[in-house]
């Protein structure tokens, strides 16, 4: 594990609309994030959330401020740069799954690769490592509607860090399962982030964020409080360790 | 908790020595409730005086002696398993308490309280979170060893380490019912802080009787709310 952080986010406003009747989704949010460590967004409706996770992802751009992935700050990229960089060193991970319902479960999590320009066979065998290594190998050949909730969302999370990403992000990823599916679902989350992904977590669930190693509070775009702040890049190396 | 009931529950599986029922009772609920060997004694003597529990022998070559139910104990025991635990009555809750004179004391940022409050639930929520984890990995053979908080430490010094099986299942229990505890407290704890939110700015000294009504309102909310997250847990 690395002790300098995958994700930063320095300082970033996020402004829509201008003059009277602009709204400030985030004002002045910095957040650090390790390989190896989940973070959980929580907070009301309306106060950043999402905004934040879009801006993370370079989904939206920050009306000031920074966010750097790996190195590369997304605010001094192109779109064309930009959404490369999305699809490779980035996953998404939504409420709904999105799994493509033509597709096996092998085939959609080769997708991001072939969509990246990989040859099919080669994508395919990515994937099925992939699916290999989170233990759903036995949901490979199977569609969409053949798995329930929870299997489509374990497959959503490998199709999100399937090849070199290291960087997930999931916005309310339970929001559409039972408790103890979601509960399933997180324990496959923080197993990769145990293997040494950062994760992003949007829960307005208490007991789906207690899964982090850290959680951030929002209200008004502002962060209010953070628990589980690891102190210095010891403690980080040490947690590591342990969870070896 | 029926330290009574509990004993004798392992008692009607077959006779025990008072150490046993010591060990046992902690072992299948995760240490969560300690118990002194003095407890185990006293409430055992209880027990035989009330013809409840008899013991089984003379006894052994170590002074102890093991003891088992009377008929009378079989009885009791079958009727505090199908009876309802009582939980009409509101145990007195520092948190509640705390809020409800905060909602109503001049000078207070309430809002702190419940956010330093939902902080501290959440780092709980987390450690307990933890436990589960670790207790889940070991019933599925993958041992795990991992670093706790403060408190999940202070949880698993606390607990047997939890053993594969019934005693397993029986810790996860007991797990799930402290993090749905805590889980109702946040959620509580999100509510007060919606109402607080609604609530228009509090100027006591300039509409004490608006004030008043508001807080008033509020203030039986908190207690209210606690109520239903209590019964939630």
């Amino acid at each position: 594990m690395s002790a300098s952080p995958h994700v930063v986010i320095s300082d970033v406003t996020r402004v829509h609309g201008s003059g009277e009747t602009a709204v400030t989704a985030l004002a002045g949010v910095s957040l650090e994030i390790h390989p190896g460590e989940l973070v959980a967004v929580m907070g009301p409706s309306g106060s950043g959330k999402s905004t934040l996770l879009n801006v993370a992802g370079g989904l939206d751009r920050p009306t000031s401020g920074t966010v750097s992935i790996g190195g590369d700050t997304l605010t001094d990229l192109g779109p064309r740069d930009l959404a490369k960089l999305r699809r490779r060193r980035m996953g998404f991970v939504f409420q709904d799954y999105n799994l493509i319902p033509s597709l096996t479960a092998a085939e959609n999590v080769a997708l991001p690769l072939e969509l990246d320009g990989s040859r099919a066979r080669q994508a395919r065998r990515q994937a099925r490592h992939t699916l290999d290594l989170m233990g759903l190998m036995d949901l490979s050949d199977r569609y969409p509607d053949q798995m329930s909730g929870g299997q489509q969302q374990r497959v959503a999370i490998a199709r999100a860090l399937v090849g070199s990403r290291r960087f997930v992000l999931a916005d309310e990823p339970t929001g559409a399962l039972d408790s103890h599916t979601g509960e399933e679902v997180l324990r496959v989350l923080r197993d990769r982030c145990d293997e040494g992904v950062a994760g992003l977590l949007v829960t307005h669930e208490a007991r789906h964020a207690a899964w982090a190693d850290r959680v951030v509070f929002l209200r008004d775009g502002v962060v209010v409080d953070t628990t589980g702040h690891r102190e210095s890049p010891d403690d980080l190396l040490a947690a590591g360790e342990a969870a070896r | 908790m029926s330290v009574r009931s509990g004993l004798m529950a392992l008692l009607a599986e077959g006779e025990k020595y008072g150490a046993q029922l010591r060990s046992e009772f902690e072992a299948r609920t995760g240490a969560t409730w300690p118990l002194n060997v003095g407890q185990v004694y006293t409430t055992l003597d209880r027990l035989v005086r009330d013809g409840l529990v008899e013991s089984a022998g003379p006894s052994d070559a170590e002074g102890r002696i093991a003891y088992r139910l009377t008929p009378a104990g079989h009885a009791e025991l079958g009727d505090w398993w199908t009876t309802p635990v009582d939980r009409t009555s509101t145990p007195r809750d520092e948190l509640t308490i705390k809020l409800a004179l905060a909602v109503t004391a001049p000078a207070v940022d309430v809002q702190r309280v419940v956010q330093t409050q939902r902080t501290a639930t959440l780092r709980h929520l987390h450690d307990l979170t933890r436990l589960k984890r670790e207790s889940l990995g070991r019933s599925e053979g993958a041992a795990e060893n991992r670093v706790l908080g403060d408190e999940g430490a202070r949880l698993g010094d606390r607990a047997e380490p939890p053993v594969a099986g019934d005693n397993g299942l029986a810790w996860l229990l007991v797990l799930e019912n402290l993090v749905f505890a805590a889980e109702a407290e946040v959620r509580w704890l999100d509510h007060v802080e919606t109402m607080l939110a609604r609530r228009p700015a509090r100027a006591a000294s300039d509409v004490p009787a608006a004030a008043g009504t508001t807080a008033t309102r509020l203030e039986a909310a908190v207690v209210t709310s606690t109520s239903f997250g209590g019964a939630l847990s």
